[in-house]
Order: structure tokens, then C-alpha cells, then sequence
């Protein structure tokens, strides 16, 4: 019978769910770097039992953390990330220039192919690569150094790269996203990017249509159909059919448009999901009700999945990081709260369950479908 | 022998407990305290000092002897108190928050 592992980062640590294929009774083992942040855990697609943890702490930085038996261990690997060559700026708050400084990890992305091959988005927004399980890290530092790259400022989560998507048919095609900075593309394994944002529109700006400024919040790809790419914007949800080149809004009958998550099922393309937040500024889902909007058009058409979710007094975010589908023949949806819990459905978010309650605040969930 | 006290998430990082002695070569030194710390316990490079800029990280402090030497040269010798192990020098992380 397959398994499926849940991999949970909170404001407080890490927690890692198991369960057999019926996705109903869950074992809980955590907190794994109590009292740490722990941004993002997900494992390698060639070695399930290889995992990788970013850990972080205002007071402590950075800490990356390796485990070869799927969580049961860990081993603190290198935490050196270093930006290659003189010392860049970005714009600060108050549009001076600003010295780029690492502050923390905010999503790890092993390789699709080989077990010790990771690439890692931080802040100040840059993309590290690790070649060797973690114990060194290198800038892909084409990104960081894009003639836009001066002109980036932070949005109030930081200047974060947080969106990092492999091809596996183009090993040369990376998709990157950095709040308030855009998404971008290299199509020659990071050594050169180019921005891919036009065709959204963002009016918080000077110019509605800059090539960058735009708040992306998520991209979500279907392995299926790389070419097909959806964003979940601060504002807009969005979609591509020719890998970013150009985008067109798909938020169709949305209650709000605003929102962090964004994913697509395991086997239908053209299944998305999202979850509307009311707004920029109350940043907690609109009316008390915490509903999955669900489209099988690929954007436009929505629908609000309700069944198992509280519908009244319920006032939760749900981040960036925070939703995966796992790739059993019923695809698994799953979500995490920054109330602490972690919601599943079995039945491609028809119905669902909250497997944990009270967690910290959820930072992200990646899901491992095992055999 | 050096006496270390780690704040409790260091400690928990480190798999050690509330106190690690050390044997430190040479002048006992904030920096050689540090560096010997470091290189006994790898998994620390980094969050005590910023592992390019060498600088303390800024909500921590370092006492020793109910003096505060956070702001104090990091060449400059740590008392005899400590360099002999009858006091511990102490990391601490700053109390913030609300």
C-alpha cells in the first residue's frame, strides 16, 4: 500500500505527517528545530528519504538541515550563502539604494535528477545551488545581477525569492519568482534570465505595467504542461500557455482575487486550485469562511469547495508555501493555516479534513507520495 | 579549560547542554573562544558571528564576570576568571519580544 508523507514548516519548527493511501488516520512526529522558523522542508523526487529543512531565527540566521532517512534524523549541513563578486544594491523602503544582505532561505527546490543537487531561493532575493547534499552553496548570480536588479524593491515580506520550478523535459528552463521584484526565466540552466511579465497588470505601481515591480505571491506549473504556468498575484490570478512570455487573467467569478496559493492537481492540467484572503491589508480569508476555490477550466470559472472547511468565525491565512497535491490515483489536496492547521482531502478537494489542528502558524506544506 | 554557556537553541543545534568546555591554544580571547567553539561544533558557524563579516549577530550578547564584553575588542583577553574555567563565558541571547 503507498504512503504519503506530509513535510510541515511552522514559525516553530518542523512536523512531518504520515499516512497510508486512505489519507484518514495520520501519525504526527515533530516538532523537529523547536523554537526555529522553519520556511520550507521538502524532499528529493530521486531519493524520497533525502529531505533538506531551511531553519531559521532572528537571532541565530540561517541553519540548513539534511536527513537521509525521511525525517526520522537530521544532520545541519553548510549555511554559507555567500553572493558572488561586489556587493549589490536593490532599493530600500525609501527608494535609496540598499546593499544586498542574506537574510534566510525561504525555499529549497531539490534537483529533479540527482539526490545532492538543491537550489535554494533567499532573501535578499538570489538563487544558491548546492551540488553536493548541502554542504556548499553557490549563486546562480545571472538572477542577481539582471539589469533590473537595482530597481527591486522589498514588499513588506522582504525582497524574497520564493518560487523556484524545474522542468524535467528542459533541464535548462528554470521558472523563478521574487515579491515585488516579478517572475523570471533562464533557459540556460541560471546563467541568464529574463523577466516574464508582461501582460500583467498591477495598478499598486507607478506603471500599472512595469517589467518589474509586480507582487507575484506563487507560480504553480503541471509537469504534464510546462508551458502552462498560473500565478497567484498579490492581486490577479494569472496564467500563461507559452512558459510566462505572456500572461492573461484568469480570476473570472473569484470573491476576491487577492491570495497567496496557488496549485494544480496531479492529473488534470487544467484543475487549479486557490484560496481567496479579502485583502492586502486584512490578509485572513473574506466573510469567516475558509474556502478552496477550485476551477477545472484552468482559471475563469470557479468554484468554492466548502465541505469539512469552517464556514463561519474563521479568520486564517493560508501562505505562499502552504498547499501541495500529492499524486495518488485520487489526488491528495492539502493545506496548512497560519492558525496552525493542516487540512487534507482524499478526493481532489471535494471534501476535507483538518489531520492537525494546533500547530504554530504554517509556513509550508510539501506532500511525498511513497511507494 | 573553557566554560561556554549556549543559549537553549544553540544548545538543542549543537546536541550538547547548558555548558561545553573547551581547550583553547594560545591568548584566551573572545575571537579564540569563538573559533574554537566553532571548530569543535561546525554546526554553529554562523549563528553566533556572520560567517563572512565575522560580526556578532545582533540580538546576541556575550558576558563573563557580570560584564557585558558584546561591545569590547574581540582580540582583547578575557579575564583570568575565565581563561582558568572558574567562570563561564556566556552567550545570550537578547530577550525581545513582547
Amino acid at each position: 500500500m503507498a504512503k504519503v508523507r506530509l513535510l510541515v514548516g511552522t514559525h516553530k519548527g518542523a512536523f512531518v505527517l504520515t499516512s497510508d493511501e486512505r489519507r484518514q488516520q495520520w501519525k504526527v512526529d515533530g516538532p523537529h528545530f523547536a523554537g526555529w522558523d522553519v520556511y520550507h522542508v521538502k524532499g528529493s523526487p530521486v531519493d524520497p528519504d533525502r529531505l533538506y529543512a531551511a531553519q531559521s531565527r532572528g537571532w541565530f540566521g540561517q541553519v540548513v538541515q539534511r536527513s537521509d532517512d525521511g525525517g526520522d534524523t537530521w544532520e545541519p549541513v553548510g549555511n554559507q550563502f555567500q553572493y558572488e563578486g561586489a556587493t549589490s544594491t536593490h532599493k530600500w523602503y525609501d527608494n535609496t539604494d540598499h546593499p544586498y544582505e542574506f537574510l534566510r532561505v525561504w525555499h529549497l527546490e531539490p534537483s529533479l535528477t540527482d539526490p545532492d543537487t538543491v537550489y535554494a531561493g533567499v532573501e535578499d532575493a538570489a538563487l544558491f545551488r548546492t551540488t553536493d547534499a548541502g554542504k556548499s552553496w553557490e549563486e546562480l548570480s545571472g538572477l542577481r545581477t539582471h539589469p533590473s536588479a537595482p530597481s527591486w524593491a522589498p514588499g513588506a515580506g522582504g525582497l524574497c525569492l520564493h518560487t523556484i520550478i524545474l522542468d524535467k523535459g528542459n533541464p535548462d528552463r528554470i521558472v523563478t519568482a521574487i515579491s515585488s521584484a516579478g517572475a523570471f526565466r533562464s533557459d540556460d540552466a541560471g546563467k541568464t534570465w529574463r523577466t516574464i511579465t508582461k501582460g500583467l497588470h498591477s495598478n499598486y505601481i507607478p506603471d500599472p505595467d512595469a517589467e518589474v515591480g509586480h507582487c507575484v505571491h506563487h507560480i504553480a506549473m503541471h509537469p504534464s504542461r510546462p508551458n502552462v504556468l498560473y500565478m497567484q498575484k498579490h492581486w490577479d490570478v494569472m496564467r500563461s500557455d507559452n512558459s510566462g512570455d505572456t500572461w492573461h487573467e484568469v480570476s473570472g467569478n473569484l470573491p476576491t482575487d487577492f491570495g497567496f496559493v496557488i496549485d494544480v492537481h496531479a492529473h488534470e492540467p487544467e484543475t487549479i486550485y486557490v484560496v481567496p484572503i479579502k485583502s492586502d491589508s486584512d490578509h485572513f480569508v473574506p466573510d469567516g469562511k475558509l474556502r478552496v476555490y477550485r476551477s477545472r477550466a484552468g482559471g475563469n470559472e470557479w468554484e468554492a469547495l466548502t465541505n469539512g472547511l469552517p464556514q463561519k468565525d474563521c479568520y486564517v491565512n493560508v501562505l505562499r508555501d502552504a498547499m501541495t497535491v500529492d499524486s495518488l490515483e485520487s489526488c491528495g489536496v492539502y493545506f496548512g493555516t497560519t492558525a496552525g492547521q493542516v487540512y487534507a482531502s482524499a478526493d481532489g478537494g471535494d471534501s476535507w479534513k483538518a489531520i492537525v489542528q494546533n500547530l504554530p502558524a504554517v509556513l509550508s506544506v510539501e506532500v511525498q507520495t511513497l511507494a | 579549560v573553557i566554560r561556554i554557556e549556549l543559549p537553549s537553541n544553540l544548545r538543542t543545534l549543537a546536541n550538547v547542554g547548558r555548558e561545553v568546555e573547551l581547550k583553547v591554544d594560545g591568548p584566551v580571547t573572545q575571537r579564540s573562544v569563538l573559533d574554537a567553539l566553532e571548530a569543535a561544533y561546525p554546526m554553529l558557524r554562523g549563528t553566533i558571528r556572520d560567517q563572512i563579516t565575522q560580526r556578532r549577530r545582533p540580538m546576541l550578547r556575550f558576558f563573563a564576570c557580570e560584564e557585558d564584553l558584546s561591545d569590547e575588542s574581540i582580540d582583547a583577553r578575557l579575564p583570568d576568571e575565565v581563561a582558568t574555567g572558574r567562570e563561564p563565558y556566556l552567550i545570550v541571547g537578547a530577550i525581545a519580544g513582547g
